[in-house]
Formats: C-alpha cells, sequence, structure tokens
C-alpha cells in the first residue's frame, strides 16, 4: 500500500538512478542515519559499545569487503584474518611512528596498505580458480599470521609480541585508549562503516560492479564480451582488501586495544566473516548487515537469556550456543541459500503487492 | 536493520539490572574450549571459597559475597563482554586467568578504578606498583617461576648449568613468550644455552617440536603450556622417552588433568607452584562440611583439592582478605572497587591470619605496598607420583633472582609508562 513506486513521480535521470528508487525505503534509510548518528550517540553506554555495537559496526565493515570479493567477484577467499591483521599491525605501526597524525588518516592508510597487500595475494587468482583459491588464500592466512608472530618489527619488538594501542585522537577528541568516550569509538566506526558502505553500493551499481559480476557469473563469456579479467579481479581484491584493512585497523585500536595475532586474527575469524557473508546473503550490501548483526548478536542476546534471565550454568549456555548457531547456519542454508537478504528482498516484494497480490 | 534495533532496546532493559547491596566478585570463567580443563577447576575453587564464606561466615564483615560467573572460553572478545557486562554490577575485582585478557584490561580497569589481580599470570612487570596502580601479580609472577625453575636445576647440578641445554617449549602467545627475556637473561648470566620452541594455539600438533627435542637432546625441558597443550607435551615427552624427572613445567603445567592422560609414562614430571598441594588442610573440611555435602558446590563439585581448585580457592582467598583489609581502613561493610584497591595495596598476609583461615603453610607470607605489587615471588617445585595419583612438594618454597627480574621489571615497566605517559606514584 505504502511501499511501492506507483505515485512516486521520477523526473530527472538522476532521481530515475537512485539508490532507493522507492520512497518508502528513502525514508527508512534517512531513520536509520538519523537515529544511529542523532540519537544513539546520546544513549551509548560502555557495555552497549564494546559488547555490542563496536563488533556490529566493525563486522560489518568487514563482511561489505568480503562480499565484494566473494559475493560480487565470486572469487572464494579464506584469508580475510590474515588481511584484517594487516590492517591492524599496519595501524599500530603508523600510530606508533606518527603519533601527532589523526586517527582518521591512520585508519585509511592501514585499508591501502591492506589493498596492496591483499592484490599481491590475489595475483593467482588469474590463473586459478574456486577451491584452489581458497587454498591459495588460505595460505595467505597462515603466512600473515606467522609473519606478525615471526618478525619482531611488526609489533616493536615488545616482550609478550602483543600489540597495545596507545591513546590517539582526532580533532583533539580521543579514539583509542581505555579513556575514548564510548560515544567517540562509536561515531568513529559508524562514519567508516557508512561512508564503506556508501563507496561499496556505489560501486557495485556501476561499472567497475557490473564487470565484477560478470566473471564471477561466468568469466570466459564476460572475457569475450570485453571485460578484462586482470583489472576486474585486482580491483575486487583492492577493493576488498581496503575494507577488510580498515575493518582490521578499527578491530584493533578502537574496539580491542590489545591483540595477539594469533588469536584475534586467526582462521576462525576468517570463517566468522566468512559465515557472516553467506548467511547474509552473497551478493548484497544489507546481507552483509544482516550477518555481521546476526552472528554479533546472537551470542549476546542467548547469554542474556540463558545465564541472566533463566540462571542455567554458563558452560551449558556457551555449548548451547554453539549447538545453536550450527543449527541456524545449517537451516538457513537448506532453506534460504541466498541467506537473510534474499528474505528481506521476498518480503519486499510481497508488500510491494499487498494487499492485492493477485 | 529495524529490527536490530528493536532487539538492541529490549537487551538494554535487560541488561540494565537492579543495584546490589553485595559484594560483587565477577568470575572470567572458561568451561568450554581447549583450556577448559584448567578453567573448570580454578573456577570451581574461586566459586566454592566464596560460598563456604557465605554458608559459614555469613559473608565478608557482614555482608555476603556474590560471584557472577562470565564465560569467556579464553577468548578475548568474549572477555571484554564480560568485563563491560559485569563492571555495572559493582565489581570490586577482576580474575580473569588469562594473560591475554590481562592485557586488554590493563588500561581499562586503571580508568575504570577498579582493580585487577592475576595470581601467577598476566603482565609481570605490573609488579611495580609505581607504574601499575590498579593491577596486582602478588605473591608470584611469571618471572618467578622461570627463576624458580633455573634456581633449581642449579641446585640440582651443584650450582653449575655452564655448557648444560635447556628447552623451552611454549605457548605461541603472550603467555608463553612472557619467561623467554628472563631465561634469555639467566642464560647469559649461567652459560646454559636456551633454545625456544614455540607451539601454535591450541596445541594438539608438537610432533615437529618434539622430533627436535628428540634430535637436539637438551638435558632439561622448560614447559609454558596451558590446556590441552599441556596433556599433549606430556604424552609427546612420553613418546620419545625423554626423562621425565627433567621435563619441568610452569605452575599452569602442573595439574592432574596434564599428567593423567599419559597415565605411568608421566611418573616423576615436575612443575613449579607458588602455593600448597593437596587437601591436607583443615579448611578442606569446611568445605566438605559447608559447600560440598550442602550440595552447593560449583561445577560438578568433583575437584576440590586439585591443584587449580585449590589455586582458584587460594585467589578466592587473597580477594576476601583484600575486601576486609579495606573495609577495616574504610570502616564501611559496603566497599566499593576504590577502596578494595587500597585494601590490596595494604594486604598483609602472616602465618597467624593463614593459620586462623584453616590454610596453614598453605602460601607465603608477604605484605603488599604501594611500590610492590608482586609480592615475595617464592617457588617451590612440585612431582607427580603416578603410582598414587599424587602432587607432592620436593622443593620448600625458595627466594628467586631478584636481581636479575628486579631489573627486568624496572625496564619493562618504564616502557610502559612513557608509552601511556604514566607519572610514578607513591612518593
Amino acid at each position: 500500500m505504502f511501499y511501492r513506486e506507483a505515485g512516486d513521480f521520477k523526473v530527472s535521470y538522476a532521481d530515475d538512478s537512485q539508490t532507493f528508487p522507492i520512497k518508502f525505503d528513502r525514508y527508512r534509510y534517512y531513520a536509520v542515519l538519523a537515529v544511529a548518528f542523532g540519537i544513539i550517540p546520546f544513549l551509548i553506554n560502555d557495555y552497549w559499545a564494546n559488547a555490542i555495537l563496536l563488533p556490529f559496526l566493525i563486522y560489518s565493515i568487514a563482511a561489505i569487503g568480503l562480499n565484494i570479493l566473494v559475493g560480487y567477484c565470486g572469487q572464494v577467499s579464506l584469508g580475510t584474518g590474515g588481511f584484517m591483521a594487516v590492517g591492524a599491525y599496519a595501524c599500530y605501526k603508523l600510530m606508533t611512528a606518527f603519533p601527532e597524525v589523526s586517527m582518521f588518516i591512520h585508519v585509511i592508510l592501514a585499508g591501502g596498505i591492506t589493498a596492496f597487500v591483499c592484490v599481491l595475494f590475489g595475483l593467482p587468482s588469474l590463473r586459478i580458480k574456486g577451491f584452489y583459491l581458497a587454498v591459495a588464500t588460505l595460505a595467505a592466512q597462515f603466512f600473515l599470521v606467522w609473519l606478525f608472530n615471526r618478525v619482531p618489527w611488526f609489533y616493536n619488538y615488545s616482550a609478550s609480541g602483543q600489540i597495545n594501542a596507545p591513546e590517539r585522537d582526532t580533532l583533539g577528541i580521543i579514539i583509542t585508549g581505555p579513556n575514548a568516550p564510548a560515544w567517540a569509538t562509536y561515531l568513529f566506526c559508524l562514519i567508516f562503516l557508512t561512508v564503506c558502505a556508501l563507496i561499496a553500493r556505489n560501486l557495485t551499481r556501476g561499472t567497475v560492479g557490473r564487470t565484477w559480476m560478470a566473471i564471477r557469473d561466468m568469466d570466459i563469456a564476460a572475457e569475450i564480451i570485453g571485460v578484462n579479467p586482470l583489472k576486474a579481479k585486482l580491483t575486487a581484491f583492492a577493493v576488498s582488501g581496503f575494507f577488510i584493512g580498515i575493518s582490521g585497523a578499527l578491530f584493533f585500536a578502537v574496539y580491542l586495544g590489545a591483540v595477539e595475532v594469533g588469536e584475534a586474527f586467526g582462521i576462525s575469524k576468517s570463517f566468522l566473516v566468512l559465515f557472516m557473508v553467506i548467511l547474509g546473503g552473497l551478493g548484497s550490501i544489507f546481507g552483509s548487515f544482516a550477518g555481521a548483526a546476526f552472528l554479533v548478536l546472537l551470542p549476546v542476546i542467548l547469554k542474556v537469556v540463558g545465564v541472566d534471565l533463566l540462571s542455567w550454568p554458563t558452560d551449558i549456555v556457551a555449548h548451547f550456543q554453539l549447538v545453536i548457531v550450527g543449527a541456524l547456519i545449517i537451516v538457513f542454508l537448506i532453506a534460504e541459500p541466498h541467506g537473510m537478504a534474499q528474505l528481506w528482498r521476498v518480503a519486499k516484494e510481497k508488500l510491494r503487492l499487498w494487499p492485492f497480490p493477485h | 536493520m529495524k529490527k536490530t534495533l528493536t532487539t538492541l532496546a529490549l537487551g538494554a532493559a535487560m541488561a540494565a539490572g537492579p543495584a546490589m547491596a553485595d559484594l560483587v566478585f565477577p568470575d572470567l570463567s572458561y568451561r568450554t574450549g581447549p583450556y577448559a580443563a584448567g578453567g573448570i577447576p580454578f573456577s570451581d575453587g574461586y566459586n566454592d571459597y566464596f560460598t563456604l564464606l557465605n554458608e559459614r561466615d555469613g559473608g565478608i564483615g557482614g555482608v555476603k559475597a556474590k560471584v557472577v560467573e562470565c564465560e569467556t572460553g579464553y577468548n578475548t572478545e568474549k572477555g571484554v563482554e564480560c568485563y563491560e557486562s559485569t563492571k555495572g554490577q559493582g565489581a570490586l575485582i577482576y580474575q580473569p586467568l588469562s594473560t591475554g585478557i590481562t592485557y586488554q584490561l590493563i588500561p581499562k580497569v586503571t580508568a575504570d578504578n577498579i582493580p585487577l589481580h592475576t595470581m601467577g599470570y598476566g603482565r609481570t612487570s605490573a609488579a611495580n606498583g609505581e607504574v601499575f596502580s590498579h593491577v596486582f601479580n602478588y605473591p608470584a609472577n611469571y618471572w618467578n617461576g622461570a627463576s624458580g625453575v633455573v634456581n633449581y636445576l642449579l641446585e640440582e647440578n651443584g650450582g653449575d648449568l655452564s655448557g648444560k641445554k635447556i628447552a623451552l617449549v611454549y605457548h605461541n602467545s603472550a603467555y608463553g613468550k612472557e619467561p623467554i627475556r628472563t631465561l634469555e637473561e639467566l642464560s647469559k648470566k649461567h652459560g646454559f644455552e636456551l633454545v625456544a620452541l614455540p607451539v601454535d594455539h591450541p596445541g594438539q600438533e608438537q610432533k615437529s617440536q618434539w622430533l627436535q627435542i628428540r634430535r637436539d637432546r637438551p638435558d632439561y625441558v622448560v614447559m609454558w603450556g596451558w590446556g590441552v597443550m599441556n596433556q599433549v607435551a606430556i604424552q609427546e615427552a612420553a613418546n620419545i622417552r625423554f626423562p621425565m624427572e627433567n621435563f619441568i613445567g610452569v605452575w599452569w603445567s602442573g595439574a592432574e588433568h596434564d599428567v593423567m592422560p599419559a597415565g605411568a609414562k608421566a611418573d616423576g614430571y615436575k612443575a613449579v607452584t607458588f602455593h600448597n598441594v593437596g587437601r591436607d588442610f583443615p579448611v578442606f573440611d569446611d568445605i566438605q562440611k559447608y559447600v560440598v555435602d550442602a550440595g552447593k558446590a560449583a561445577g560438578a563439585g568433583d575437584q576440590v583439592g586439585n591443584v587449580l581448585y585449590n589455586r582458584g580457592m587460594y585467589a578466592a582467598m587473597l580477594a576476601a582478605e583484600a575486601a576486609k583489609t579495606a573495609q577495616e581502613i574504610h570502616g564501611t561493610a559496603d566497599i566499593t572497587a576504590a577502596m578494595m584497591r587500597d585494601g590490596m595495596e595494604a594486604l598483609v598476609i602472616d602465618e597467624a591470619k593463614m593459620e586462623a583461615l584453616g590454610m596453614p603453610n598453605f602460601g607465603p607470607t608477604f605484605n603488599v605496598s604501594c611500590e610492590n605489587h608482586g609480592g615475595p615471588g617464592l617457588v617451590g617445585v612440585t612431582q607427580w607420583d603416578a603410582d598414587s595419583k599424587t602432587w607432592s612438594l620436593i622443593s620448600d618454597f625458595k627466594p628467586s633472582d631478584t636481581e636479575v627480574i628486579g631489573k627486568l621489571i624496572e625496564e619493562d615497566s618504564a616502557a610502559y609508562a612513557s608509552e601511556n605517559n604514566i607519572e610514578p606514584r607513591c612518593n
């Protein structure tokens, strides 16, 4: 009834090609932005920031990055944890080498460095595909973790091999370290997420995104119609690496503050982000958000319900969580292989026709 | 997105619980994952001691103690979530039993004014109270442990280790890397050769490390392991027929569950410790009577008297005594985290107190001061007897090489202070 194109007249080409062609969608989008930027920062406390919102925002960036590579360009990657580690260590080296520079610049540079590393490891994708590429990126994962454990220069020769985020600011507002206010860390990550999502959304709607999708759907056919596979694949690796690097830098500097590479950026992190992308929906920006929210929130909700409300023993709840997350992944893959984004799409389709479905 | 926000709001309403009048002791435990074997007995001991205080004495200074358990799975992200969710409930002290989580919490607790007690783990240089105002690691730290091992070996070899080869098998994490610096210094001082062999998380795969040990034939193997890594290492050592009496673990690699899987082959394996072993102390009669027999034991209730159970109980005892001290200093039974910190800094553990608690000779006597948050650092050695399935103390608690350790602590804490712009206190 209210969710439909009818009556929403487009009078210019710009209007016609906007991201959200339906009025309701557009207003919903503005409302979410208004709540996220205008209301949440005033209500937020440490628990909300550190336990729920920061991981959600940061994993969303990582999921968008991986979605570009896997969902849009069809290049399977198991190296997300390693690439996040590149972002984190690049950010750490930059933070300690140039303390007076703004955190914004550090995080963006860390993303750039990760993009470069990601392209290097993406080079084999020109020759190998599918499972073989997955194994090559798996090698990247193990190599990078080994490298950051092995070479003391990366962790500034600290005794424990850990990296600790010193206190840094941007425009005089403390962003990292224990004294950073919750709203500042939240807004900092939110700005990065918003910009990343906008860039990703517009890239995927334009020429670049269409060449990626052409490569994903059938690379030989794409080559025949004039898509350059070298350019398409490497840009996908670069853009994806840039986003994953940003998320790694934020994960270390803003969220955790101290990181041990093997534990924080191990293979389980790669799988976690991959699950987010698969559950959320391959090839969908909204799906990246949904997947990240699902896998970040589910453990917290289960814990709140199981331990705090029902007073079950903590170990039982922890085990249940494994069972439930595992079961949900299987159910999702069987019932809706295209992820939560597809559910959303179907719901929108139904809404459009409602109340006269025939 | 909208749906997400609704669930968020719902969760907020649930997370904001009512203010508690009890003394809250959060227990960041791990009863799941590859490190659960160590996490369960420690957490059981920690819980049971507070249950005992509540049942027998009516709490601490008349106020009930409340333990809030939160499962971390030895994972730093969950540790942060646990910290944030419990700190609002009036948490008095954190004991995360994880070096990784400790590194995360050190700046946070200092900013939030809550004390952190990392007994025998964490950042060793936190022993310097001038720099680390809110972190305590009495009665002993990793470097005491490393030095204790070397001192014991010196004793066995008539005071001379030159030309000997010692291999360090360590968990490749902040925890396992912690002793390397001290051992390197000590190897220079005493002239032994140190070979460091990292084992990656979680430690089930150690074939190549033990192959190298078999090839290099070190005189002694020292282990800095935790969780499933310990059992695997002891099994591997038995497989290559490495003499068990030359294999020494740190105190996190010396519990019943570490040696049991290797059966009779583990006989003679040693581990250092900073507290006594066994259940031959009066306090265990009380635990049996008030906690276990009353059906109030934490977990399955089958861990009483195990090495790590004792350690968890000892950690709880030190926390409870610090709370009592804080109550005396501030003249109120309902203490806050800031008062708790003062209590920890003024903590005195003497013979009479240990006797009164039913733990005579269970741990060392010591005084905590503003400068010294590390305690005396006395280290004893225990050995496993596979026939009777018991650990027994074979070397009394002896001081470690404070000359070497003191210098390293000074160095490392100075580096931390300059990184974080901390002015030394205590003047």
